[in-house]
Protein backbone atom coordinates (compact mmCIF):
# COMPACT_ATOMS: atom_id res chain seq x y z
CA UNK A 1 0.00 0.00 0.00
CA UNK A 2 1.17 3.52 -0.66
CA UNK A 3 2.39 5.45 2.36
CA UNK A 4 0.91 8.81 1.38
CA UNK A 5 -2.13 9.27 -0.79
CA UNK A 6 -3.65 12.50 -2.02
CA UNK A 7 -7.11 12.11 -3.46
CA UNK A 8 -9.08 14.77 -5.40
CA UNK A 9 -7.53 17.62 -3.45
CA UNK A 10 -8.50 21.17 -4.38
CA UNK A 11 -6.94 24.19 -2.71
CA UNK A 12 -7.77 27.81 -3.47
CA UNK A 13 -6.13 31.03 -2.35
CA UNK A 14 -8.78 33.65 -2.88
CA UNK A 15 -9.70 33.28 -6.55
CA UNK A 16 -6.54 31.44 -7.53
CA UNK A 17 -6.87 27.69 -7.78
CA UNK A 18 -3.51 26.44 -6.49
CA UNK A 19 -4.40 22.74 -6.61
CA UNK A 20 -7.07 21.56 -9.00
CA UNK A 21 -8.48 18.11 -8.18
CA UNK A 22 -5.05 16.56 -7.57
CA UNK A 23 -4.75 12.82 -6.99
CA UNK A 24 -1.38 11.17 -6.49
CA UNK A 25 0.02 8.27 -4.47
CA UNK A 26 3.48 8.04 -2.90
CA UNK A 27 4.94 4.56 -2.53
CA UNK A 28 6.28 3.36 0.83
CA UNK A 29 10.03 3.99 0.99
CA UNK A 30 10.06 5.77 -2.36
CA UNK A 31 11.81 8.97 -3.31
CA UNK A 32 9.32 11.12 -5.16
CA UNK A 33 10.18 14.42 -6.84
CA UNK A 34 7.51 17.04 -7.55
CA UNK A 35 8.65 19.07 -10.50
CA UNK A 36 7.15 22.08 -12.19
CA UNK A 37 7.62 25.72 -13.08
CA UNK A 38 7.01 28.36 -10.39
CA UNK A 39 3.32 28.77 -9.69
CA UNK A 40 2.58 25.21 -10.78
CA UNK A 41 1.39 24.25 -7.30
CA UNK A 42 4.22 21.90 -6.35
CA UNK A 43 5.06 23.75 -3.13
CA UNK A 44 1.38 24.14 -2.29
CA UNK A 45 0.95 20.37 -2.70
CA UNK A 46 3.89 19.71 -0.38
CA UNK A 47 2.65 22.19 2.22
CA UNK A 48 -0.86 20.76 2.00
CA UNK A 49 0.52 17.28 2.69
CA UNK A 50 2.52 18.80 5.58
CA UNK A 51 -0.60 20.46 6.98
CA UNK A 52 0.28 24.14 6.56
CA UNK A 53 -2.67 24.44 4.19
CA UNK A 54 -6.03 22.72 4.49
CA UNK A 55 -7.71 21.66 1.24
CA UNK A 56 -11.24 22.83 0.39
CA UNK A 57 -12.09 19.34 -0.78
CA UNK A 58 -10.48 15.94 -1.17
CA UNK A 59 -8.63 13.69 1.27
CA UNK A 60 -5.03 13.13 2.33
CA UNK A 61 -3.89 9.90 3.92
CA UNK A 62 -0.53 9.49 5.68
CA UNK A 63 0.10 5.90 6.79
CA UNK A 64 -3.20 4.56 8.09
CA UNK A 65 -4.71 7.90 8.96
CA UNK A 66 -6.76 10.48 7.08
CA UNK A 67 -5.13 13.77 7.98
CA UNK A 68 -6.73 16.43 5.77
CA UNK A 69 -8.17 18.14 8.88
CA UNK A 70 -5.25 17.38 11.24
CA UNK A 71 -2.88 20.30 12.06
CA UNK A 72 0.81 20.09 11.14
CA UNK A 73 2.05 19.23 14.62
CA UNK A 74 -0.11 16.12 14.83
CA UNK A 75 0.70 14.67 11.39
CA UNK A 76 3.97 12.97 12.32
CA UNK A 77 5.99 14.35 9.43
CA UNK A 78 9.58 15.48 9.01
CA UNK A 79 10.25 18.55 6.94
CA UNK A 80 13.30 20.29 5.57
CA UNK A 81 13.04 23.93 4.55
CA UNK A 82 14.74 25.88 1.81
CA UNK A 83 16.57 28.13 4.30
CA UNK A 84 17.18 25.23 6.77
CA UNK A 85 15.22 27.05 9.55
CA UNK A 86 17.59 25.94 12.31
CA UNK A 87 16.76 27.44 15.71
CA UNK A 88 19.46 30.06 16.38
CA UNK A 89 18.93 29.99 20.14
CA UNK A 90 19.71 26.27 20.43
CA UNK A 91 22.82 24.19 19.90
CA UNK A 92 23.02 21.69 17.05
CA UNK A 93 22.19 18.81 19.42
CA UNK A 94 19.25 20.74 20.89
CA UNK A 95 17.98 21.50 17.40
CA UNK A 96 18.05 17.82 16.48
CA UNK A 97 16.56 16.81 19.86
CA UNK A 98 13.70 19.33 19.67
CA UNK A 99 11.15 16.97 18.14
CA UNK A 100 12.03 14.30 20.71
CA UNK A 101 11.72 16.77 23.60
CA UNK A 102 8.29 17.82 22.36
CA UNK A 103 7.35 14.12 22.36
CA UNK A 104 8.70 13.80 25.92
CA UNK A 105 10.85 10.72 25.27
CA UNK A 106 13.07 11.40 28.29
CA UNK A 107 16.43 13.13 28.31
CA UNK A 108 18.60 9.98 28.09
CA UNK A 109 16.79 8.71 25.01
CA UNK A 110 16.67 12.21 23.53
CA UNK A 111 20.45 12.55 23.81
CA UNK A 112 21.05 9.08 22.39
CA UNK A 113 18.75 9.43 19.41
CA UNK A 114 19.88 12.98 18.58
CA UNK A 115 23.45 11.71 18.65
CA UNK A 116 22.58 8.78 16.36
CA UNK A 117 20.87 11.10 13.88
CA UNK A 118 23.87 13.44 13.88
CA UNK A 119 26.20 10.52 13.29
CA UNK A 120 24.04 9.40 10.38
CA UNK A 121 24.69 12.73 8.70
CA UNK A 122 28.36 12.57 9.77
CA UNK A 123 28.19 15.49 12.18
CA UNK A 124 28.46 13.55 15.47
CA UNK A 125 31.30 15.79 16.61
CA UNK A 126 29.49 19.13 16.17
CA UNK A 127 26.59 18.71 18.62
CA UNK A 128 27.73 21.56 20.87
CA UNK A 129 28.07 24.14 18.11
CA UNK A 130 25.57 26.88 17.37
CA UNK A 131 23.94 26.84 13.90
CA UNK A 132 25.63 30.18 13.16
CA UNK A 133 29.03 28.46 13.48
CA UNK A 134 28.28 25.92 10.73
CA UNK A 135 28.89 26.02 7.00
CA UNK A 136 25.99 25.84 4.54
CA UNK A 137 26.50 22.14 3.88
CA UNK A 138 26.68 21.37 7.59
CA UNK A 139 23.46 23.29 8.30
CA UNK A 140 21.85 21.26 5.57
CA UNK A 141 22.86 18.03 7.29
CA UNK A 142 21.64 19.25 10.68
CA UNK A 143 18.29 20.13 9.11
CA UNK A 144 18.09 16.63 7.64
CA UNK A 145 19.02 14.96 10.94
CA UNK A 146 16.40 17.07 12.70
CA UNK A 147 13.73 16.11 10.17
CA UNK A 148 14.25 12.35 10.47
CA UNK A 149 15.16 11.95 14.16
CA UNK A 150 11.55 11.34 15.21
CA UNK A 151 11.07 8.55 12.65
CA UNK A 152 8.29 10.42 10.88
CA UNK A 153 5.95 8.67 8.47
CA UNK A 154 7.05 10.86 5.59
CA UNK A 155 9.94 13.23 4.87
CA UNK A 156 9.01 16.42 3.02
CA UNK A 157 11.74 18.46 1.35
CA UNK A 158 11.04 21.97 0.07
CA UNK A 159 13.81 22.77 -2.43
CA UNK A 160 16.36 21.91 0.25
CA UNK A 161 19.45 22.14 -1.95
CA UNK A 162 18.71 25.35 -3.83
CA UNK A 163 20.74 27.52 -1.42
CA UNK A 164 23.96 25.55 -1.96
CA UNK A 165 26.55 26.13 -4.66
CA UNK A 166 26.82 23.57 -7.45
CA UNK A 167 29.67 21.36 -6.19
CA UNK A 168 28.23 21.16 -2.70
CA UNK A 169 24.81 20.49 -4.15
CA UNK A 170 25.99 17.39 -6.02
CA UNK A 171 27.69 16.08 -2.84
CA UNK A 172 24.51 16.68 -0.86
CA UNK A 173 22.38 14.94 -3.50
CA UNK A 174 24.45 11.79 -3.14
CA UNK A 175 24.39 12.08 0.65
CA UNK A 176 20.64 12.69 0.71
CA UNK A 177 20.03 9.64 -1.46
CA UNK A 178 22.32 7.45 0.73
CA UNK A 179 20.56 8.52 3.93
CA UNK A 180 17.12 8.13 2.42
CA UNK A 181 17.96 4.56 1.36
CA UNK A 182 19.53 3.78 4.73
CA UNK A 183 16.54 5.04 6.70
CA UNK A 184 14.01 3.80 4.16
CA UNK A 185 11.73 6.76 4.72
CA UNK A 186 9.09 7.77 2.18
CA UNK A 187 10.35 11.05 0.76
CA UNK A 188 8.59 13.78 -1.21
CA UNK A 189 10.83 16.38 -2.71
CA UNK A 190 9.94 19.68 -4.38
CA UNK A 191 12.34 21.09 -6.93
CA UNK A 192 12.41 23.16 -10.06
CA UNK A 193 15.75 21.63 -11.05
CA UNK A 194 14.98 18.75 -13.46
CA UNK A 195 18.49 17.32 -13.24
CA UNK A 196 18.17 17.11 -9.47
CA UNK A 197 14.80 15.41 -9.82
CA UNK A 198 16.21 12.82 -12.25
CA UNK A 199 19.30 12.16 -10.09
CA UNK A 200 17.52 11.65 -6.80
CA UNK A 201 14.09 10.25 -7.35
CA UNK A 202 12.65 6.93 -8.35
CA UNK A 203 9.39 8.57 -9.33
CA UNK A 204 8.61 12.06 -10.48
CA UNK A 205 5.44 14.04 -10.85
CA UNK A 206 5.23 17.01 -13.20
CA UNK A 207 2.82 19.75 -12.22
CA UNK A 208 1.35 22.58 -14.21
CA UNK A 209 -1.34 25.09 -13.22
CA UNK A 210 -2.28 23.10 -10.12
CA UNK A 211 -2.69 19.80 -11.92
CA UNK A 212 -0.51 16.71 -12.20
CA UNK A 213 0.47 16.45 -15.85
CA UNK A 214 2.29 13.13 -15.56
CA UNK A 215 3.66 10.89 -12.82
CA UNK A 216 5.92 7.88 -13.12
CA UNK A 217 9.52 6.66 -13.08
CA UNK A 218 11.91 9.31 -14.51
CA UNK A 219 12.93 7.17 -17.51
CA UNK A 220 9.32 6.49 -18.45
CA UNK A 221 8.36 10.17 -18.18
CA UNK A 222 11.43 11.16 -20.19
CA UNK A 223 10.92 8.60 -22.95
CA UNK A 224 7.12 8.65 -23.05
CA UNK A 225 5.87 12.12 -22.17
CA UNK A 226 2.08 12.35 -22.18
CA UNK A 227 1.93 15.81 -23.70
CA UNK A 228 3.98 18.59 -25.23
CA UNK A 229 4.45 20.31 -21.86
CA UNK A 230 5.88 17.19 -20.18
CA UNK A 231 8.12 16.56 -23.19
CA UNK A 232 9.48 20.10 -23.11
CA UNK A 233 9.73 20.48 -19.35
CA UNK A 234 11.73 17.36 -18.62
CA UNK A 235 14.61 17.58 -21.04
CA UNK A 236 14.65 19.40 -24.38
CA UNK A 237 12.34 18.42 -27.23
CA UNK A 238 12.97 19.10 -30.95
CA UNK A 239 9.56 19.40 -32.57
CA UNK A 240 8.93 18.10 -36.07
CA UNK A 241 6.86 20.58 -38.07
CA UNK A 242 4.23 19.13 -40.45
CA UNK A 243 6.40 19.92 -43.47
CA UNK A 244 9.25 17.74 -42.17
CA UNK A 245 7.21 14.54 -41.77
CA UNK A 246 7.40 13.28 -45.35
CA UNK A 247 9.41 10.06 -45.74
CA UNK A 248 9.82 9.45 -41.98
CA UNK A 249 8.93 6.23 -40.18
CA UNK A 250 6.49 7.43 -37.51
CA UNK A 251 5.11 5.53 -34.48
CA UNK A 252 1.58 6.94 -34.87
CA UNK A 253 -0.85 8.56 -37.29
CA UNK A 254 0.29 12.12 -38.12
CA UNK A 255 -3.34 13.24 -37.80
CA UNK A 256 -3.90 13.99 -34.11
CA UNK A 257 -0.27 13.56 -33.02
CA UNK A 258 2.87 15.64 -32.71
CA UNK A 259 6.39 14.21 -32.95
CA UNK A 260 9.70 15.20 -31.42
CA UNK A 261 13.21 13.97 -30.79
CA UNK A 262 15.63 14.29 -27.84
CA UNK A 263 18.90 16.20 -28.45
CA UNK A 264 21.08 13.19 -27.52
CA UNK A 265 19.22 10.81 -29.90
CA UNK A 266 20.42 12.73 -32.96
CA UNK A 267 23.42 12.23 -35.22
CA UNK A 268 24.64 15.06 -37.44
CA UNK A 269 26.35 14.61 -40.81
CA UNK A 270 27.05 16.35 -44.09
CA UNK A 271 25.84 13.43 -46.27
CA UNK A 272 22.46 11.72 -46.25
CA UNK A 273 22.38 8.96 -43.60
CA UNK A 274 21.91 5.22 -44.17
CA UNK A 275 18.42 3.97 -45.12
CA UNK A 276 16.27 2.79 -42.24
CA UNK A 277 17.07 5.88 -40.17
CA UNK A 278 14.75 8.86 -39.85
CA UNK A 279 16.46 11.93 -41.17
CA UNK A 280 15.69 15.61 -41.81
CA UNK A 281 17.63 18.36 -43.55
CA UNK A 282 18.63 21.43 -41.58
CA UNK A 283 20.73 24.55 -41.53
CA UNK A 284 23.48 24.66 -38.85
CA UNK A 285 23.16 27.85 -36.82
CA UNK A 286 25.88 27.35 -34.23
CA UNK A 287 28.22 24.72 -32.85
CA UNK A 288 29.09 25.16 -29.16
CA UNK A 289 32.14 23.31 -27.85
CA UNK A 290 32.00 22.39 -24.16
CA UNK A 291 34.94 20.04 -23.54
CA UNK A 292 33.79 16.45 -23.79
CA UNK A 293 30.39 17.38 -25.16
CA UNK A 294 29.26 19.72 -27.91
CA UNK A 295 25.89 21.29 -28.69
CA UNK A 296 24.73 22.07 -32.23
CA UNK A 297 21.87 24.43 -32.89
CA UNK A 298 20.16 23.62 -36.19
CA UNK A 299 17.12 25.09 -37.91
CA UNK A 300 14.82 22.39 -39.29
CA UNK A 301 11.80 23.52 -41.32
CA UNK A 302 11.49 26.67 -39.19
CA UNK A 303 11.86 24.84 -35.85
CA UNK A 304 14.95 25.39 -33.66
CA UNK A 305 16.57 22.00 -33.01
CA UNK A 306 19.26 21.12 -30.54
CA UNK A 307 21.73 18.25 -30.75
CA UNK A 308 23.99 17.09 -27.96
CA UNK A 309 26.83 14.65 -28.71
CA UNK A 310 30.41 13.86 -27.76
CA UNK A 311 32.48 16.40 -29.60
CA UNK A 312 34.64 13.67 -31.19
CA UNK A 313 31.52 12.00 -32.67
CA UNK A 314 30.65 15.09 -34.66
CA UNK A 315 32.19 14.90 -38.16
CA UNK A 316 33.59 17.70 -40.30
CA UNK A 317 30.61 19.83 -41.37
CA UNK A 318 30.30 21.72 -44.68
CA UNK A 319 30.99 25.44 -44.74
CA UNK A 320 27.51 26.37 -46.02
CA UNK A 321 25.92 24.71 -42.94
CA UNK A 322 23.60 22.36 -44.87
CA UNK A 323 23.42 19.25 -42.67
CA UNK A 324 21.40 16.07 -42.08
CA UNK A 325 20.06 15.11 -38.67
CA UNK A 326 19.31 11.40 -38.22
CA UNK A 327 17.81 9.24 -35.48
CA UNK A 328 16.49 5.73 -35.02
CA UNK A 329 12.70 5.55 -35.68
CA UNK A 330 12.05 4.04 -32.22
CA UNK A 331 13.57 7.19 -30.63
CA UNK A 332 10.75 9.37 -31.99
CA UNK A 333 8.65 10.88 -29.19
CA UNK A 334 4.92 11.03 -29.82
CA UNK A 335 2.34 13.13 -27.97
CA UNK A 336 -1.29 13.94 -28.68
CA UNK A 337 -1.63 17.18 -30.65
CA UNK B 1 43.35 64.87 13.19
CA UNK B 2 41.74 66.91 10.41
CA UNK B 3 40.26 70.33 11.29
CA UNK B 4 36.77 69.01 10.52
CA UNK B 5 37.16 66.06 12.85
CA UNK B 6 38.58 68.32 15.56
CA UNK B 7 35.64 70.67 15.16
CA UNK B 8 33.34 67.67 15.46
CA UNK B 9 34.97 66.63 18.73
CA UNK B 10 34.66 70.12 20.17
CA UNK B 11 31.00 70.27 19.09
CA UNK B 12 30.30 66.93 20.77
CA UNK B 13 31.93 68.09 24.01
CA UNK B 14 29.87 71.29 23.96
CA UNK B 15 26.66 69.31 23.48
CA UNK B 16 27.52 66.98 26.34
CA UNK B 17 28.27 69.98 28.59
CA UNK B 18 24.97 71.54 27.56
CA UNK B 19 23.11 68.33 28.40
CA UNK B 20 24.85 67.27 31.58
CA UNK B 21 26.27 70.40 33.27
CA UNK B 22 23.00 71.31 35.08
CA UNK B 23 22.56 67.73 36.20
CA UNK B 24 26.13 67.48 37.46
CA UNK B 25 25.81 70.77 39.34
CA UNK B 26 22.61 69.55 40.95
CA UNK B 27 24.19 66.20 41.85
CA UNK B 28 27.22 67.99 43.31
CA UNK B 29 25.04 70.36 45.34
CA UNK B 30 23.14 67.44 46.80
CA UNK B 31 26.42 66.56 48.54
CA UNK B 32 27.15 70.15 49.63
CA UNK B 33 26.58 70.94 53.33
CA UNK B 34 25.26 74.45 52.73
CA UNK B 35 21.46 74.69 52.30
CA UNK B 36 21.94 77.85 50.21
CA UNK B 37 24.32 76.35 47.67
CA UNK B 38 27.24 78.31 49.05
CA UNK B 39 30.76 77.62 47.96
CA UNK B 40 33.38 76.42 48.86
CA UNK B 41 32.06 72.90 48.52
CA UNK B 42 31.86 71.04 51.78
CA UNK B 43 30.96 67.34 51.55
CA UNK B 44 27.96 66.12 53.49
CA UNK B 45 25.43 63.32 53.12
CA UNK B 46 23.03 65.24 55.33
CA UNK B 47 20.48 65.82 52.59
CA UNK B 48 20.30 62.14 51.80
CA UNK B 49 19.68 61.19 55.42
CA UNK B 50 17.13 64.01 55.70
CA UNK B 51 15.44 62.69 52.62
CA UNK B 52 15.39 59.15 53.95
CA UNK B 53 13.77 60.48 57.12
CA UNK B 54 11.16 62.43 55.20
CA UNK B 55 8.13 60.19 55.27
CA UNK B 56 6.38 62.03 52.45
CA UNK B 57 9.29 61.53 50.10
CA UNK B 58 9.75 57.86 51.00
CA UNK B 59 6.05 57.09 50.59
CA UNK B 60 5.94 58.88 47.23
CA UNK B 61 9.09 57.06 46.11
CA UNK B 62 7.64 53.67 47.01
CA UNK B 63 4.38 54.58 45.28
CA UNK B 64 6.26 55.66 42.16
CA UNK B 65 8.24 52.42 42.03
CA UNK B 66 5.14 50.29 42.58
CA UNK B 67 3.19 52.15 39.90
CA UNK B 68 6.13 51.86 37.50
CA UNK B 69 6.33 48.10 38.15
CA UNK B 70 2.60 47.64 37.56
CA UNK B 71 2.77 49.76 34.40
CA UNK B 72 5.80 47.79 33.18
CA UNK B 73 4.07 44.46 33.71
CA UNK B 74 0.81 45.50 32.03
CA UNK B 75 2.33 47.48 29.15
CA UNK B 76 4.91 44.79 28.37
CA UNK B 77 2.38 41.96 28.35
CA UNK B 78 -0.24 43.86 26.33
CA UNK B 79 2.33 45.46 24.03
CA UNK B 80 4.10 42.17 23.27
CA UNK B 81 0.82 40.43 22.53
CA UNK B 82 -0.19 43.31 20.26
CA UNK B 83 3.15 43.19 18.42
CA UNK B 84 2.92 39.45 17.84
CA UNK B 85 -0.66 39.83 16.58
CA UNK B 86 0.31 42.69 14.25
CA UNK B 87 3.21 40.61 12.98
CA UNK B 88 1.30 37.39 12.48
CA UNK B 89 -2.14 38.32 11.20
CA UNK B 90 -3.40 40.25 8.24
CA UNK B 91 -6.66 42.05 8.86
CA UNK B 92 -8.61 44.98 7.56
CA UNK B 93 -7.34 48.32 8.89
CA UNK B 94 -4.02 46.91 10.12
CA UNK B 95 -1.98 49.63 8.43
CA UNK B 96 -4.18 52.33 9.93
CA UNK B 97 -3.93 50.77 13.37
CA UNK B 98 -0.14 50.65 13.13
CA UNK B 99 -0.01 54.27 12.00
CA UNK B 100 -2.23 55.31 14.91
CA UNK B 101 0.28 53.87 17.39
CA UNK B 102 2.79 56.65 16.75
CA UNK B 103 0.94 59.98 17.29
CA UNK B 104 0.53 59.41 21.08
CA UNK B 105 4.33 59.68 21.32
CA UNK B 106 4.20 63.07 19.62
CA UNK B 107 1.10 64.56 21.29
CA UNK B 108 2.09 66.92 24.14
CA UNK B 109 1.62 65.23 27.49
CA UNK B 110 -0.29 68.26 28.71
CA UNK B 111 -2.98 67.57 26.11
CA UNK B 112 -2.92 63.82 26.73
CA UNK B 113 -3.18 64.44 30.49
CA UNK B 114 -6.13 66.81 30.12
CA UNK B 115 -7.90 64.44 27.77
CA UNK B 116 -7.37 61.51 30.12
CA UNK B 117 -8.62 63.47 33.12
CA UNK B 118 -11.80 64.43 31.29
CA UNK B 119 -12.24 60.90 30.00
CA UNK B 120 -11.70 59.22 33.37
CA UNK B 121 -14.18 61.56 35.04
CA UNK B 122 -16.72 60.92 32.30
CA UNK B 123 -16.53 57.15 32.66
CA UNK B 124 -16.38 57.30 36.44
CA UNK B 125 -12.85 56.20 37.25
CA UNK B 126 -11.90 59.68 38.43
CA UNK B 127 -8.51 60.53 39.85
CA UNK B 128 -6.29 58.20 41.83
CA UNK B 129 -3.73 55.44 41.48
CA UNK B 130 -5.80 53.25 39.06
CA UNK B 131 -6.21 56.25 36.75
CA UNK B 132 -2.47 56.98 36.98
CA UNK B 133 -1.62 53.37 36.10
CA UNK B 134 -4.02 53.27 33.14
CA UNK B 135 -2.69 56.63 31.92
CA UNK B 136 0.93 55.49 32.17
CA UNK B 137 0.16 52.20 30.40
CA UNK B 138 -1.36 54.18 27.52
CA UNK B 139 1.80 56.30 27.31
CA UNK B 140 4.17 53.33 27.57
CA UNK B 141 2.39 50.97 25.15
CA UNK B 142 3.68 52.52 21.90
CA UNK B 143 7.26 52.24 23.17
CA UNK B 144 6.84 48.54 23.93
CA UNK B 145 5.14 47.85 20.60
CA UNK B 146 7.81 49.72 18.67
CA UNK B 147 10.74 47.90 20.29
CA UNK B 148 9.14 44.44 20.13
CA UNK B 149 7.99 44.97 16.54
CA UNK B 150 11.49 46.06 15.55
CA UNK B 151 12.85 42.80 16.92
CA UNK B 152 10.05 40.74 15.34
CA UNK B 153 10.73 42.19 11.90
CA UNK B 154 13.95 40.14 11.79
CA UNK B 155 12.16 36.95 12.89
CA UNK B 156 12.00 34.12 10.37
CA UNK B 157 8.52 32.58 10.43
CA UNK B 158 9.78 29.34 8.93
CA UNK B 159 11.32 28.71 12.39
CA UNK B 160 7.77 28.43 13.70
CA UNK B 161 6.79 26.20 10.80
CA UNK B 162 9.83 24.00 11.42
CA UNK B 163 8.94 23.67 15.11
CA UNK B 164 5.35 22.76 14.25
CA UNK B 165 6.50 20.18 11.70
CA UNK B 166 8.44 18.56 14.56
CA UNK B 167 5.29 18.23 16.62
CA UNK B 168 5.30 21.41 18.72
CA UNK B 169 1.89 22.95 19.48
CA UNK B 170 1.15 26.69 19.40
CA UNK B 171 2.10 27.26 23.06
CA UNK B 172 5.40 25.38 22.80
CA UNK B 173 6.29 27.24 19.61
CA UNK B 174 5.62 30.59 21.30
CA UNK B 175 7.56 29.69 24.44
CA UNK B 176 10.52 27.89 22.89
CA UNK B 177 10.98 29.62 19.53
CA UNK B 178 9.22 32.98 19.21
CA UNK B 179 9.65 34.45 22.71
CA UNK B 180 13.36 33.61 23.01
CA UNK B 181 13.93 35.41 19.73
CA UNK B 182 12.05 38.58 20.71
CA UNK B 183 13.20 38.51 24.38
CA UNK B 184 15.76 41.33 23.94
CA UNK B 185 13.03 43.48 22.40
CA UNK B 186 10.65 42.67 25.27
CA UNK B 187 13.30 43.55 27.87
CA UNK B 188 14.08 46.82 26.11
CA UNK B 189 10.36 47.61 25.85
CA UNK B 190 9.87 46.83 29.55
CA UNK B 191 12.72 49.14 30.53
CA UNK B 192 11.29 51.92 28.37
CA UNK B 193 7.88 51.37 29.96
CA UNK B 194 9.42 51.59 33.44
CA UNK B 195 11.26 54.78 32.56
CA UNK B 196 8.19 56.39 30.96
CA UNK B 197 6.14 55.70 34.08
CA UNK B 198 8.80 56.49 36.68
CA UNK B 199 9.73 59.83 35.09
CA UNK B 200 6.21 60.84 34.19
CA UNK B 201 5.10 64.13 35.68
CA UNK B 202 2.37 65.78 33.64
CA UNK B 203 -0.06 62.89 33.37
CA UNK B 204 0.61 61.85 36.98
CA UNK B 205 -0.02 65.43 38.14
CA UNK B 206 -3.37 65.52 36.37
CA UNK B 207 -4.52 62.08 37.43
CA UNK B 208 -3.21 61.54 40.97
CA UNK B 209 -5.28 62.50 44.01
CA UNK B 210 -3.82 65.26 46.23
CA UNK B 211 -1.77 63.66 49.01
CA UNK B 212 -1.48 60.54 46.93
CA UNK B 213 1.18 61.81 44.57
CA UNK B 214 4.09 60.13 42.81
CA UNK B 215 7.66 61.26 43.33
CA UNK B 216 7.90 63.70 40.38
CA UNK B 217 4.62 65.31 41.47
CA UNK B 218 5.84 65.56 45.05
CA UNK B 219 9.08 67.19 43.90
CA UNK B 220 7.14 69.76 41.90
CA UNK B 221 4.92 70.58 44.88
CA UNK B 222 7.96 70.81 47.17
CA UNK B 223 9.73 73.21 44.84
CA UNK B 224 6.74 75.51 44.82
CA UNK B 225 6.92 75.68 48.63
CA UNK B 226 10.65 76.30 48.70
CA UNK B 227 13.69 74.68 47.26
CA UNK B 228 15.76 72.49 49.60
CA UNK B 229 18.83 70.38 48.83
CA UNK B 230 16.74 67.35 49.80
CA UNK B 231 15.11 67.76 46.42
CA UNK B 232 18.57 67.70 44.84
CA UNK B 233 19.24 64.44 46.62
CA UNK B 234 16.06 62.70 45.48
CA UNK B 235 16.44 64.14 41.97
CA UNK B 236 19.96 62.79 41.78
CA UNK B 237 18.71 59.33 42.73
CA UNK B 238 15.91 59.50 40.15
CA UNK B 239 18.37 60.52 37.45
CA UNK B 240 20.72 57.70 38.39
CA UNK B 241 17.89 55.15 38.18
CA UNK B 242 16.54 56.55 34.90
CA UNK B 243 19.92 56.58 33.26
CA UNK B 244 20.69 53.05 34.41
CA UNK B 245 17.36 51.89 32.95
CA UNK B 246 18.00 53.69 29.67
CA UNK B 247 21.50 52.28 29.39
CA UNK B 248 20.08 48.78 29.85
CA UNK B 249 17.34 49.43 27.31
CA UNK B 250 19.83 50.72 24.76
CA UNK B 251 22.05 47.72 25.35
CA UNK B 252 19.22 45.24 24.83
CA UNK B 253 17.64 46.93 21.86
CA UNK B 254 20.95 47.42 20.10
CA UNK B 255 23.07 44.42 20.93
CA UNK B 256 20.26 41.94 21.41
CA UNK B 257 21.15 39.78 18.39
CA UNK B 258 22.68 36.32 18.46
CA UNK B 259 24.87 36.12 21.47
Amino acid sequence: MSQVEVRNVTKRFGRTVALDDVSIAFEDGGFFALLGPSGSGKTTLLRTIAGFHFPESGSIRIGERNVEKVPVEKRDIGMMFQNYALFPNMSVAENVGFGLRVRKVGSAEETRRAREALELVQLGHLGDRRPSQLSGGQRQRVALARAIVTNPKVLLLDEPLSALDKTLRVDMQIELKRIQREVGITTIFVTHDQEEALTLSDRIGILRDGRIVQAGPPREVYNHPVDAFAAGFLGDANWLSDGALAGLTLPADPAGHRFATRPEALAISAAAPAPGMNAVRGQLVQRVFAGAMATCLVEVEGEPWKLIARDRDIPELPGDGAVWLAWAPQDTLVVPA
Amino acid sequence: MSPIALLGRIWLVLILIFLYAPILVMAAMSFNASPFYQLPFEYSSKWYSDMAGNEQIVTAAIRSVLIACAVTAIATAVGTAASVALFRYEFRGKKLLQALLFPPIAIPWLITGTAMLVFFFTIGIGRGTPAVIIGHVALALPYVIVTVTARLSSFDVTLEEAARSMGAGAWTVLRRITLPWIAPGIVAGALFAFAVSFDQFVVSYFLSKPGDSTLPVLIYTAIRKGFTPEINAISTIIIAISMAVMFLAARYSKFGGDR
